[in-house]
């Protein structure tokens, strides 16, 4: 196990180390680091002072070096546009994402499975068929696209919801949330249904996939013969035996919806990091770019490693495999 | 020799009754038994028309600043223009023919899932190949870099590039081909992975064929049928991606208007209920990504050897 840990690990932080030198190569040979790192607005005396400290006056390997040392200070350039610490930038919009990706991920499984497992049970029924119809558009439909709709729709054709923003916040903890207040909730359903659309049909897909498979089971058999109520079956016997498959995709896919959030922060203005990342591409505000690459690269490989890690002690298989090779 | 005569007389050659069917017949007829997957593959064949020849048979030059005028601004579906021109999908922001400008759209955005899909598929079949027939260190060092990629989302990696490289066809190009060819090399390789051990591979290994002969003519044409369908549904996900990445500003520049170029130019009109200049590209959109999914669903069923009759 510490063997399968360990590589893990030396794994993760090469892949980080890999992709700070990417990002380092993009930034300072492709382009001109003096351009990405200075605000084009500033004076001589700036350039030199930036120019000094980031070392640009050095050779590559040293800059390399000098970026990766400010990189773990957490120094990673002052913002142009909002004049403050990138990094802080970032981390400052990390709730609102996890409060989205958090939300979808909830809607994912309150809708994909009562509706998977119902397809699953009558898989000829007119309304199975509607759902798996409706699945195989939430594969295809374009999350953006969809997002518009739902604002056309919902927001300024019946003006049910509001189109865009996050709403009135609550601060818990130090974090603020918004998923306590109506105002706040009312903000949230739409760009967490639009997020969670995709992630809907896959859970549908795989909790009927399972139903089909887990009903011609013996154990399901006999637990009808018994006389248990078919609501018992189902909610107790059924529902159990299909849950592992469904909740380690989802558990994988969670990186996805973080991924995609930059999708849908843009189109519903959501303060996240995704709309902070897109925002300052275009507005040429590089540090922060820098910045979000890094921090995201370093999200990822957490996720991935915690999610390899929890699986090898789920599945012995994937850490013996590993070892061997 | 008998045993020869008899494999001959079983071999499906064309029969006095014309029965026996060629396998291309076979996969055909299997393809058309499926009416959704018929369907679909008309509607893809009229999408690759449209775009192929979308300046011929567009009603209006969409980007000719000659014909063009704002006093057509955003005009609803069905609304004569100035000139006598109906806008059958309405007009843009700009006073553009909608239709016109989607036509222009999905000859964007196909030829840049498809070009990108190609010079991926070139790329994904050399590493997967390589990494199949040589195997030992040669695979586990490709296959760790594929997982590696493969675990961050397409999306992110296109995404990150993007950020680094700026705007641009080519850049959103190999933004694309970056964001998968991984998927194209897993591929290959598991394929190849079985044909390698076969017999007609030793056969060719005694014949000492060079390592690229055997790996592209002989190995590589049985890798095909997986290849295929993996293409389809792949080109189908890479035009989506581009379309968000044009949405989010990150992809194709202004001079190119894809699909989601246009979607994106709709949504500054969407709150004033002008649903139309994004509702419609969004409706092409999802009509080119859904028929190719679905001929590339049937695909699959028909070349899946699991499944095989």
């Amino acid at each position: 196990m510490s063997v399968f840990v360990i590589r893990r690990l030396l794994q993760s932080a090469l892949v980080v180390l890999v992709m700070s030198l990417l990002v380092f190569v993009g930034v300072n040979v492709v382009g001109d680091p003096v351009e990405m790192l200075v605000n084009p607005e500033a004076d001589q005396a700036e350039i030199a002072r930036v120019v000094q400290s980031f070392g640009l006056d050095r050779p590559l390997y040293e800059q390399y070096g000098l970026f990766l040392l400010n990189a773990f200070k957490g120094n990673l350039g002052l913002s142009f546009v909002y004049g403050e610490p990138a990094l802080k930038l970032i981390v400052q919009r990390i709730p609102a994402t996890l409060e989205l990706a958090l939300a979808a991920l909830l809607m994912a499984i309150m809708l994909g499975i009562p509706l998977g497992v119902f397809a699953g049970l009558r898989p000829d029924s007119k309304v199975s068929k509607t759902i798996m119809a409706g699945s195989i558009l939430g594969f295809s439909l374009p999350t953006f696209w969809v997002g518009i709709m739902m604002i056309m729709v919902f927001a300024v054709m019946l003006g049910w919801l509001p189109s865009t923003g996050r709403g009135a916040t609550v601060n818990v903890l130090g974090i603020d949330v918004s998923f306590l207040t109506w105002d706040g909730l009312a903000h949230l359903l739409m760009p967490a249904l639009n997020l969670a659309l995709f992630k809907i049909s896959l859970v549908i897909r795989l909790s009927r996939a399972g139903t089909r498979e887990t009903v011609l089971q013996d154990y399901i058999k006999f637990a009808r013969a018994k006389g248990i109520s078919n609501a018992r079956v189902v909610l107790v016997h059924l529902l159990k035996n299909i849950l592992i498959p469904v909740v380690t995709v989802i558990g994988l896919e969670f990186g996805g919806l973080i991924a995609f959030s930059v999708v849908t922060e843009t189109v519903f203005a959501w303060p996240g990091m995704g709309k902070l990342i897109i925002d300052s591409i275009h507005s040429l505000d590089r540090p922060v770019v820098v910045a979000y690459l890094m921090i995201i690269v370093l999200v990822f490989v957490i996720i991935n490693l915690v999610v390899d890690i929890l699986y090898s002690i789920l599945d012995p298989r994937v850490r013996l495999r590993d070892v061997k090779a | 020799m008998a045993t020869v005569q008899q494999q001959l007389a079983d071999f499906p050659v064309a029969e006095a009754g014309g029965r026996a069917q060629t396998p291309f017949q076979r996969f055909r007829a299997d393809f058309f038994a499926s009416r959704l997957a018929t369907v679909s593959l008309y509607v893809l064949v009229a999408i690759i028309l449209i775009a192929v020849f979308a300046p011929v048979i567009s009603p209006t030059d969409p980007y000719n600043l000659a014909t063009v005028t704002v006093l057509d601004a955003r005009l609803p579906p069905g609304v004569k223009g100035s000139d006598g021109i109906t806008f059958w999908l309405g007009s843009d922001g700009a006073g553009r023919d909608l239709l016109s400008a989607i036509f222009y759209g999905l000859r964007i955005s196909l030829g840049v899932g498809v070009i990108s899909g190609l010079v991926a598929v070139c790329i994904g079949c050399v590493v997967g190949l390589t990494a199949a027939y040589f195997g030992g260190r040669t695979d586990s060092v490709i296959m760790r870099i594929v997982d590696i990629q493969l675990s961050f989302p397409a999306i992110l990696v296109a995404l990150v590039l993007l950020a680094i490289l700026g705007k641009g066809v080519d850049k959103i190009i190999i933004a694309l081909v970056v964001a998968q060819w991984a998927y194209y090399a897993r591929t290959v390789r598991a394929s190849a992975l079985v044909e390698r051990n076969k017999e007609y591979v030793e056969a060719a290994k005694c014949l000492a064929l060079g390592h690229r002969r055997i790996l592209f003519r002989h190995i590589l044409p049985n890798c095909l049928p997986p290849l295929i369908v993996v293409a389809t549904l792949q080109t189908a996900h890479a035009i989506s991606l581009e379309a968000t990445l044009s949405f989010l500003g990150v992809g194709l520049p202004i001079t190119e208007p894809s699909l989601g170029l246009l979607i994106a130019n709709g949504f500054e009109y969407m709150l004033s209920e002008k649903y139309w200049i994004s509702f419609f590209p969004g409706v092409a959109l999802l009509v080119a990504i859904v028929s190719i999914n679905l001929v590339g669903d049937q695909l699959r069923d028909i070349l899946n050897p699991r499944l095989q009759r």
